[in-house]
């Protein structure tokens, strides 16, 4: 053990040993801040929630920061919620039942992109008579539009590109056939072809409320097409949830499925190679069988026939790992321990079977076994990473895989949505190399014959 | 040997001659025991390892349960819906449907107890009687799974088999080449490259698709050929090239630092032999050191390595070929498990452990061809 220590020491020597580590250290810390910060049911709860959570989030948004590396801005999200005391509000009695409420949202527009979506959402409160809602749509250079008239329900939206009276006004207003409602009201009329007029719009919602006890509010959402430090996919979520909560799952898989493999293979083989006769005839037999069973198309068959949660998944890679290639490379080095005089000296003592196998072979080896298990994690981190991209990830749980795998699914390369597929697989690419790397340095330590003449 | 013997000269060399003759073909007759005994021992591996396979496939009797469930299913749909037995009586109906579902049940062998099905199973499975698929058909309209999954079977040979022999050749003679230049440049970049290999080659994949399709436009996305597939053999032959450039650059890129770095090691520790330093003291020229006597000595474990190398390529043909929309076995994979076709998924799977096990057997074979101990007979016991 303190030979173990001693060859620790030394990897003090390998930068890419300690910027491996420093990697590690990161990551099992972020994995187990996460958890905690977001807990299990929240994490599922925003990422299966579906639109009603995520309503105010634009579709397939770009990180923030790329508006950083670009001349040309693009919007960000405005929002202006009503209930929360966004915008002005005047509101006036008209006669005995009926009274106006008048929003008034001013927003300064500094961007070179239009915004994909525009949306009015309302909640209203009546018995019996729907409240009218007018809205009129002023730009920074004097213009006033109507911007379009509905009579909500309880909860209604207005979506200003699939109001069809709307879009006449516009096409008219404009001269261009099929203009989008979103790029005609914020359109500079003075230059050609469609270029957005930057300045300060405002958005007038006059609502007229016909019982003494109605109500409304409104919340009046400019997408923008970028939004949050991580971006948003196809379903309004915000990626930063995934990206997070699968650096958690990432780690646990790899380092219990490269630890229980290597661990457990170490020890059948020692076992094997202890009692030999039948027993290891039994064990190498197993090991060509299973040579034989085609891991990943297993793992497939079950997910998709039975069951495809993470931990049955990580079990099967552990059952079916223990009897792989590793058995045999084991089985040589501890066929030349056992020769080795302190193992007939223990015997010599007494010591018990098990004693001899955990105390004096299995030891033995670990100098060798360390490097490997290290160097293993990354692959199995991939593994769950290549489960989901085959649609057998978790079906709950948000991980590293789903956001590639849902990005694969809607053509994000094809599309020009790199971000969406980027940032998963730059995690990947960390995890992966910092484990790589640390496990190098170690089996360059370890094995000192390949290191230097 | 005495000076008599000279005049017996010729006598001797040709007893030499008779018995090298005989020699070999004893040598022969012991390779062909010995692979033949490695193919009994391997067919009997590929049995028991495919009825693993099946037992795990019906996970129990759960597939089994779908299969009822949904033949219970059809059977009911289509009795409600007839109306000559409309009219009949709830009972009567009821006894019809059960008398169907028993016959459907007994048509598709489900009345016979697990034991006795799964053993079936394995007879079909081995004898590759893969039966109809469920839902799937291959591109001539064939049902039969056999023909669906012969039809893809070329084209993951053709980039799988010339990305592997690729890797290979390259990796071979790079690390041959980086252990004669231990320390240099090169040799520093290798070892730093090396964890790279981490990732699979699907992950490279996707950014090479990012790379030259998506930004720069010079490859396509992916697929086998540009549509519609030319006409022109010659041009068939260069888009198919065009599109096997980035899945083949996509697992050179995963494994070739990694395999330069093994082999350098490997050929490293071999090139430190005293034999080695024999031989250069003999004054032989590099090319010569490095045929006979680095080359020559570890040909068994290059083989090895080969062949492992094709196992693993082989499981990472489903998902580079998803990604890469590549129209091979492993894509077929991919659609099966979409689809739900459990016929394909399991042929699938039973090829797999083929390929799989042809690859040990020509592995086993063609070591037994290289290794002296098992052509003389001494190491035939693994």
């Amino acid at each position: 053990m303190n030979m173990l220590a001693n060859h620790l020491r030394q990897i003090r020597q390998y930068p890419s040993a300690i910027v491996g580590l420093i990697i590690i250290s990161l990551s099992i810390i972020v994995a187990i801040a996460v958890p905690i910060f977001i807990p299990y049911s929240e994490a599922v709860r925003l990422w299966r929630g579906g639109e009603e959570i995520w309503a105010e989030s634009p579709r397939n948004a770009w990180p923030i920061w790329y508006n950083w590396i670009r001349s040309e801005k693009l919007p960000e999200t405005i929002i202006f919620n009503s209930s929360e005391g966004d915008g002005e509000l005047t509101e006036e009695a008209l006669s005995k039942d009926t009274h106006e409420k008048l929003f008034i949202y001013k927003f300064d527009y500094h961007y070179n992109e239009f915004p994909p979506e525009l949306i009015l959402f309302s909640k209203s409160a009546f018995s019996e008579k729907q409240p009218h809602v007018e809205m009129t749509w002023y730009t920074p250079d004097g213009r006033e539009l109507r911007a379009g008239s509905f009579s909500p329900g309880h909860s209604d939206s207005f979506r200003f590109s699939q109001d069809d009276r709307l879009q006449r006004r516009l096409e008219r207003a404009t001269g261009i056939d099929g203009i989008l409602a979103e790029e005609a009201l914020f359109d500079d009329p003075e230059q050609e072809g469609l270029q957005v007029l930057q300045g300060t719009y405002r958005l007038e919602i006059a609502t007229l409320l016909f019982e003494p006890d109605s109500n409304i509010e409104t919340t009046f959402v400019s997408y923008g097409l970028v939004q949050g430090l991580a971006g948003t996919d196809h379903q309004r979520r915000d990626l930063m949830i995934p990206l997070l909560w699968g650096t958690p799952i990432a780690i646990a898989f790899g380092l219990f499925a490269a630890l229980g493999t290597t661990i457990i293979t170490m020890g059948i083989a020692a076992i094997g190679v202890w009692y030999g006769g039948l027993l290891d005839a039994i064990i190498q037999r197993i090991t060509e069988i299973n040579s034989i069973i085609p891991l990943l198309p297993i793992l497939i068959m079950v997910g998709t026939f039975y069951s495809r949660s993470i931990w049955l998944m990580l079990g099967l890679v552990i059952v079916f790992s223990i009897f792989g290639l590793g058995i045999k490379n084991y089985r040589a080095i501890f066929l030349q321990v056992r020769e080795l005089p302190y193992i007939d000296a223990a015997k010599a003592y007494g010591a018990s079977d098990m004693r001899i196998i955990f105390r004096y072979l299995v030891p033995r080896i670990l100098p060798m076994i360390i490097p490997q298990m290290v160097t293993m994690v990354p692959s199995y981190v991939f593994l769950e990473a290549s489960l989901a991209i085959l649609g057998l990830g978790d079906p709950v749980l948000p991980t590293w895989g789903k956001i590639i795998e849902d990005a694969n699914s809607q053509g994000a390369l094809f599309n020009g949505f790199y971000y969406w597929i980027l940032e998963p697989a730059f995690l990947l690419m960390v995890i992966g190399l910092g484990f790589a790397m640390v496990g190098f340095a170690l089996d360059r330590i370890f094995n000192p014959r390949l290191r230097e003449h | 040997m005495s000076h008599e013997a000279f005049p017996l000269d010729t006598d001797a060399s040709n007893s030499v001659n008779a018995s090298a003759k005989k020699a070999r073909t004893t040598t022969i007759l012991r390779l062909l025991q010995y692979s033949a005994l490695r193919l009994l021992a391997l067919f009997f591996t590929v049995a028991v390892g495919v009825y693993v396979t099946v037992l795990i496939a019906n996970m129990g009797g759960y597939v089994d349960e779908i299969r009822r469930s949904q033949i219970r299913e059809g059977v009911t749909m289509s009795v409600g819906l007839d109306p000559e037995f409309r009219k009949l009586p709830e009972e009567t109906r009821n006894s019809i449907i059960e008398e169907k579902v028993r016959i459907a049940e007994r048509r598709y062998g489900l009345d016979k107890p697990f034991i006795i099905r799964s053993f079936t199973y394995l007879k079909n499975a081995l004898t590759l009687n893969l039966g109809f698929s469920e839902s799937m058909s291959s591109d001539s309209g064939s049902r039969l799974v056999k023909n669906i999954i012969l039809e893809r079977l070329p084209s993951t040979l053709i980039l799988f088999g010339s990305a592997n022999l690729l890797l290979f050749f390259l990796s071979l003679s790079l690390g041959l080449s980086l252990s004669r230049h231990y320390g240099s440049f090169w040799d520093k970049v290798v070892l730093a490259m090396a964890p790279s290999s981490a990732s699979p080659s699907w992950f490279y994949g996707l950014f090479l698709i990012l790379l030259f399709a998506g930004l720069l436009g010079w490859l396509p996305f992916g697929g086998m050929v540009s549509a519609p597939p030319p006409e022109n053999p010659i041009k068939y032959g260069l888009s198919l090239l065009r599109h096997m450039i980035l899945p083949t650059l996509a697992m050179l890129i995963s494994s070739i630092f990694m395999t330069i770095y093994s082999w350098r090691t490997f050929f490293l520790i071999y090139s430190s032999e005293d034999y080695v330093e024999m031989a250069k003291a003999k004054g032989l020229t590099n090319k010569m050191i490095e045929r006979r006597y680095i080359l020559r000595p570890t040909l068994p474990n290059i083989i090895t390595n080969f062949a492992l190398m094709l196992i693993v390529l082989w499981t990472g043909a489903i998902i580079l070929e998803t990604v890469f929309n590549w129209p091979g076995i492993g894509q077929l994979y991919f659609k099966a498990i979409g689809s739900f076709d459990i016929p394909v998924i399991l042929a699938n799977t039973v090829v797999y452990a083929y390929l799989l096990a042809i690859t040990v057997f020509l592995l086993d074979f063609i070591y037994a061809l290289v290794d002296p101990r098992v052509r003389v007979g001494e190491g035939s016991h693994n």
